[in-house]
């Protein structure tokens, strides 16, 4: 054992005779055990310091491709969405609101599949996801939904598109209708299943953000695309769809506590800023003006696709944001610890 | 105290979980439907005895044939590999401190500053980090494929035959182990050298290990020999020893392969308290299918009311 470090200051320090005490005789003569310098620094109160190795993340950081994952959280919501807006023109004799919706969903759900295989390391074993079902995993029971969700779509657009079939291209529209709901809301527990701390935090609200994003987007898209003698009910959605995401938003953002910051902070906090205002916006517009004129309309949809997509590449963001900073991951389990301590002292 | 003491419900919101009867037993290989398996094997890393020598990390490359992981220097102590990944299955530590230090410290330099009674000090942690092997595993819940499966002897391990790369596994992890391997696509991690388990030999680690901080065996009997080992140390004056990963009752149901630290866990990039997500699925699912019934509610509502 050496005798002395060398510092940047020079040689410091001396061998201790045997009289030297240790810190352990020390702070238990003192009855406290942070009494220790140096290596860390407790304060009173909330903000805790705590000791991180060399501030490396505590999670590995998702692998998953912004564009393909970002793009498919807002792409798949959209289909799904799109879906339902084109099962209830089908059934309630729109017939170019429900065409156009359908073509709408084709495209985004073909955006969808080849952002999600694309994401994949090995591309060619996307198959390999139907080998199994397993409930355990959002995303085994999102390929099983997308295998049953594809096929209809596809088969209703085909039918309205080529006219042929129409009463089984009606059924597959109702179909792909009932499960676009389920394609809309599954990629919440998809992403919050995860240890990234602002996904998993905000489980109880990301399913319902998502659909209300989802309408949102949809709405918005067939208040640009489809006539307004026929868009009446895409705006009812639409509006109702971004109630509904900012509502669960600011419910989301109060549940996270510390690790909200995540969503304000860095682009995660500048897109979701401008998803806000997009919204919000957009939803004004489609309640106030879209009604009256045709350009208003077409402007707050493109507000409201816009919001839709900012929200899920922001939130993405929020994630990686959340995972790369430990501070994220280690005060709230400091404060669970903190919690049940006291609750074990309580009893 | 110990990092993972207490009850494992965190907020008195813990539910009956019947998506994943893992999470009910402390039996991972028999709920996983081996009628006849042998006991389950871990690792007890002492982390006291580690001296950095980094052995394990060379004999796990070595064993297993994982390709090298990056030659640079972090400048973050002796530190080179940075943390647990697709190429890195065994990782050391090297955690500096400035400390005050007793005489029977393990892992310090005994060095008080000249002049009085500062007692500033350094201290030098080592800790071999490697894959936990959970009761209760995130990754082997979320994967879509089946590629990740529980062995016989209750651990962890990806079939790289079947992965696809959907990198699901690597946020799930509360540790931080999985990682994808850039160059392959696939996903790749510490298999508790399943292939030497089966053949009746220790893994590479913990054979390559000099000091025996890593030590391999049914893991009853390392639960066993921790807790001696660390009543040992309290006695011996070192207040900050104490287990990680070794309760049943913690987040993840315990830790096949678990530690035993002289500093909080986050000191060595390890999460104070970890929870398998999978336990609040249910509850994801239940907003799921009400979030999707409130879209197709809210869809025949905007249709009934509309105008023509």
């Amino acid at each position: 054992m050496s005798e002395a470090e060398v510092t940047r200051d020079g040689l410091q320090g001396v061998r201790p005779g045997r009289e030297a005490r240790t810190w352990s005789q020390r702070d238990a003569a003192a009855g406290s055990r942070d009494g220790r310098a140096g290596a860390r620094r407790r304060r009173r109160g909330r903000e805790d310091e705590f000791a991180s190795y060399y501030g490396k993340p505590i999670i590995n950081l998702p692998v998953w491709e912004e564009r393909d994952i970002a793009g498919y959280l807002f792409a798949g919501g959209l289909a799904g969405a799109s879906s339902i807006l084109a099962a209830g023109g089908e059934l309630s004799a729109r017939p170019r609101l429900a065409r156009r919706c359908k073509l709408c969903a084709s495209a985004a759900l073909g955006v969808s599949l080849a952002a999600l295989v694309h994401d994949l390391g090995r591309p060619e074993r996307f198959l390999n996801m139907l080998r199994v079902f397993k409930p355990t995993s959002p995303m085994s029971v999102g390929s099983w939904l997308l295998g049953a969700y594809g096929p209809l779509n596809a088969a209703a657009t085909a039918s309205d598109v080529l006219g042929v079939a129409p009463r089984a291209g009606s059924a597959a529209s109702v179909g792909a209708g009932a499960l676009g709901a389920g394609v809309a809301s599954y990629t919440g527990a998809l992403i919050a299943n995860t240890a990234v701390p602002a996904w998993h935090a905000g489980h109880r609200e990301l399913p319902f953000l998502f659909v209300g994003s989802a309408a949102s987007a949809a709405g918005g898209f067939a208040l640009l695309a489809a006539p307004a003698q026929e868009s009446a009910p895409a705006r009812r959605m639409a509006i109702v769809g971004s109630a509904a995401e900012l509502v669960a938003e600011r419910l989301m953002e109060r549940r996270l506590g510390m690790v909200a910051q995540a969503l304000h902070e860095g682009s995660a906090g500048k897109r979701l800023k401008a998803a806000k205002a997009l919204t919000a916006g957009g939803a004004l517009g489609a309640a106030a003006l879209a009604p009256r004129s045709r350009l208003a309309a077409a402007l707050s949809g493109a507000a409201l696709l816009a919001g839709s997509a900012l929200t899920r590449f922001g939130l993405f963001e929020a994630g990686m944001a959340s995972a790369r900073d430990p501070k994220y991951t280690v005060e709230p389990q400091r404060e669970r610890l903190r919690e049940r301590t006291q609750a074990t002292a309580a009893t | 105290m110990s990092a993972t003491a207490g009850p494992r419900a965190s907020g008195g919101e813990q539910e009956a979980n019947p998506l994943n009867i893992l999470l009910e037993s402390g039996d991972p290989a028999g709920s996983s439907g081996y009628e006849q398996h042998p006991p389950r094997m871990g690792f007890f890393t002492d982390t006291s005895l580690c001296i950095g020598c980094k052995a394990c990390e060379v004999a796990c490359k070595e064993w297993n044939a994982v390709p090298e992981d990056g030659l640079n220097w972090t400048g973050n102590s002796h530190d080179n590999s940075g943390g647990l990944g697709a190429d890195t299955w065994r990782h050391v530590a090297f955690v500096e401190q400035r400390v005050a230090v007793g005489e029977h410290e393990p892992n310090f330099q005994h060095l008080p500053a000249a002049g009085g009674d500062g007692a500033d000090g350094f201290r030098w942690l080592m800790a071999s980090d490697v894959c936990k092997h959970c009761t209760h595993a995130a990754c082997l819940d979320v994967c879509p494929t089946g590629a990740i499966f529980r062995t016989e002897f209750g651990t962890v391990v990806v079939q790289q035959d079947i992965c696809n790369g959907c990198g699901y596994c690597v946020p799930a992890c509360p540790y931080g182990v999985l990682d994808k391997r850039e160059d392959d696509g696939r996903i790749f991690k510490c298999t508790l050298c399943y292939d030497r388990l089966g053949a009746g030999q220790e893994p590479a680690c913990a054979k390559a290990c000099p000091t025996d901080s890593i030590q391999f065996g049914e893991l009853d009997e390392l639960r066993a020999r921790a807790a001696g080992r660390v009543e040992q140390l309290q006695q011996a004056g070192v207040v900050q020893a104490r287990l990680y990963g070794e309760s049943p009752d913690d987040g993840v149901g315990g830790d096949g392969a678990f530690f035993l630290l002289l500093d909080e866990p986050e000191a060595y990039g390890l999460p104070p308290d970890p929870i398998v997500t999978t336990r609040d699925l249910p509850r994801m699912w239940r907003n799921v299918g009400l979030a999707a019934g409130a879209l197709l509610a809210g869809a025949v509502a905007s249709f009934a009311g509309a105008r023509r």
